[in-house]
């Protein structure tokens, strides 16, 4: 059992301790067979090659301006519906739910030109709002927020502030917000993951280099003429490493996290 | 003006309670209006659109004109396009089949209570899985690099074999790609399967060895029906993810999609944002869209079929 757990380990890591020796190899080192399996000297080198190449820092702003504001957003909005499922009476809240369930079933991919046309009708192209505006609420988040806001308030609690005379909203405020904390910190680590290695609609929308996220960028960087994989592998190992240092810092939250998410769906 | 004499306090309390139900109905409208608002102009219009789309033909700028099943017609009778879904089952068939096997083996070691370490292991294992797609495969399309110099050609070549050249074979490219698929995925995966597994009590499997069950017997009777739930999912993601591959060939056969390796998200995509004929990718689109209908209707029936008993295992 140790034997498969430690080949499969190393079968994990082996990408990433690579990646950091590709990352400080010169072109020609690389070039050579077999390739170097120890780190060499041009981490700097190859870094300063990446940053002449693309905006890496700006591209890795733009990854967290857009990442961070869906997070908040659909954090918000999410909790919000949610509660509004959970706990608030209203007509056809049943069927309006179901409605949300159903649209999970949707690929994103069938809507994808008309979007397209409409953010380009509206001005966005290549602007960060065509990614944040979009993302800022989804189903599954509304899903997740009713289980969690179902379970975790009693209807005694929201009845007692209603005598009180609190209107709904501060409910939502002041009582219901406070006690799902962890349910905002598991969903915000899943959205926030997303947005962050979403590729396909950012390299679709966000046309000019100054928008890139840093996973456009990446790419933008791979397709460069010139082959230097030192260079290439740089920005990827500089693109990962905050990502694994985040994971590493909250790696039962993030794990956790994950599961419950994947589990409940 | 007087108020009426004759208001009760009975009526007084309904009017409150008409008038409370009145404001819980227009608050819960507020409160879940920003999702049909947003989704029915990036989700629902997008939808219908691409459904009208497909019988149009229409390059983004000029007019549109009525195709009919035209572009269903240009998309069957392009050998690509079955090329596009043939490749797409294949990877995702390579990526996932022995991606869920190794992960529920991962899952039973991890899940062993004379294991140590156990932690440190599941966070190398599910360390991919942060990894952004792109940089996977960037990573990986050096890893299987045409030359003799890639890494994977200069292992094949300590054997005494020439290099394959990835991109422009049938096999490579695929294995290449459902590669990226599985590294990325297992350790999702696998913690999946543990999570499922660390539901069952060890007083089972003791039972279990006092009746005299061997390993296979325990996995047969106990880990696998209890697990099922768990099991499915993971075939229905992978499913549905597997339809929807399309960074991994984009970056690996670097924007020059080869036929070795085209995925339909990554036909459609070609069609539209390369070439400008939405119309053909749209109809390629609500292809796929028939496709993931149909394969999550199977898992729907399928997971209904298994027992809703066991299903209490999965919400829990």
């Amino acid at each position: 059992m140790y034997s498969l757990l430690i080949f499969a380990a190393l079968v994990s890591l082996f990408p990433f301790y690579w990646m950091f020796v590709m990352a400080t190899q010169p072109n020609h080192v690389i070039n050579q067979t077999p390739p170097a399996l120890l780190p060499g000297k041009e981490l700097v080198t190859n870094f300063q090659n990446v940053l002449a190449n693309i905006d890496f820092f700006g591209a890795m702003w733009n990854s967290f301006v857009v990442s961070t504001a869906v997070t908040v957003g659909s954090l918000f909005l999410c909790s919000l519906a949610g509660f509004a499922f959970a706990k608030l009476k209203f007509k056809g809240k049943n069927v309006l739910f179901v409605l949300i369930l159903v649209t999970m079933m949707i690929p994103p991919q069938l809507g994808l030109i008309p979007t397209y046309y409409i953010i380009t009708k509206l001005g966005w192209l290549s602007d960060l709002r065509a990614i944040i505006v979009p993302g800022l609420i989804n189903a599954f988040g509304i899903f997740w927020m009713r289980q969690y806001i179902k379970e975790a308030i009693p209807d005694e609690l929201i009845e007692a502030a209603r005598i009180d005379g609190c209107s709904t909203f501060r409910i939502y405020w002041n009582i219901v917000t406070p006690a799902i904390l962890p349910a905002f910190a598991t969903l915000g680590i899943i959205v926030f993951m997303n947005v962050w290695n979403d590729f396909l609609w950012p390299l679709v929308v966000l046309q000019d280099q100054s928008t890139h996220t840093l996973q456009v960028a990446l790419r933008a960087l791979n397709d460069s003429y010139s082959r230097d994989y030192g260079m290439i592998l740089s920005g990827t190992f500089w693109a990962t490493v905050p990502l694994i240092i985040v994971f590493l810092l909250f790696n039962k939250a993030f794990i956790s996290s994950l599961t419950q998410g994947a589990v409940k769906s | 003006m007087l108020p009426k004499p004759e208001t009760s306090p009975t009526t007084n309390i309904r009017k409150k309670k008409m008038s409370q139900s009145v404001k819980d109905n227009i608050t819960g409208y507020i409160f879940v209006s920003p999702f049909f608002i947003l989704f029915s102009i990036f989700g629902l219009f997008p939808m219908i659109f691409s459904f009208y789309l497909a019988f149009f033909k229409w390059n983004g700028l000029g007019p549109m004109t009525f195709a009919g099943l035209d572009n269903f017609r240009i998309i069957f009778a392009d050998a690509l396009f079955w090329k596009s879904i043939y490749n797409t089952v294949m990877i995702g068939l390579l990526g996932t089949v022995p991606q869920l096997i190794v992960a529920f083996l991962l899952a039973y070691a991890l899940n062993s209570q004379v294991v140590k370490f156990r932690n440190t292991f599941r966070v190398a294992i599910f360390m991919p899985y942060v990894t952004s797609i792109v940089a996977v495969a960037i990573l990986f399309s050096i890893v299987f690099n045409n030359q003799s110099f890639g890494l994977v050609n200069s292992i094949i070549g300590l054997f005494g074999y020439d290099p394959i050249v990835f991109t422009q074979s049938e096999w490579g490219a695929k294995i290449a790609i459902a590669s990226m698929i599985f590294w990325r995925w297992i350790g999702y995966n696998t913690i999946i399967y543990l999570a499922g597994m660390q539901s069952i009590s060890n007083e089972l499997y003791e039972a279990a060895k006092m009746d005299g069950a061997n390993l296979f017997q325990q996995l047969r009777y106990i880990t696998i029906p209890v697990l099922k739930p768990f099991i499915l999912f993971t075939v229905f993601m992978g499913t549905i993810g597997s339809l929807q591959v399309f960074t991994e060939p984009l970056i690996f056969f670097n924007g020059n999609l080869r036929p070795e390796g085209i995925t339909v998200v990554a036909y459609l995509y070609r069609d539209a944002f390369e070439s400008n004929f939405f119309g053909t990718a749209s109809a390629t689109a609500i292809v796929l869209f028939v496709l993931i209908m149909i394969f999550s209707l199977i898992n729907l029936l399928f997971t209904n079929r298994v027992g809703r008993s066991k299903k209490r295992g999965a919400s829990a």
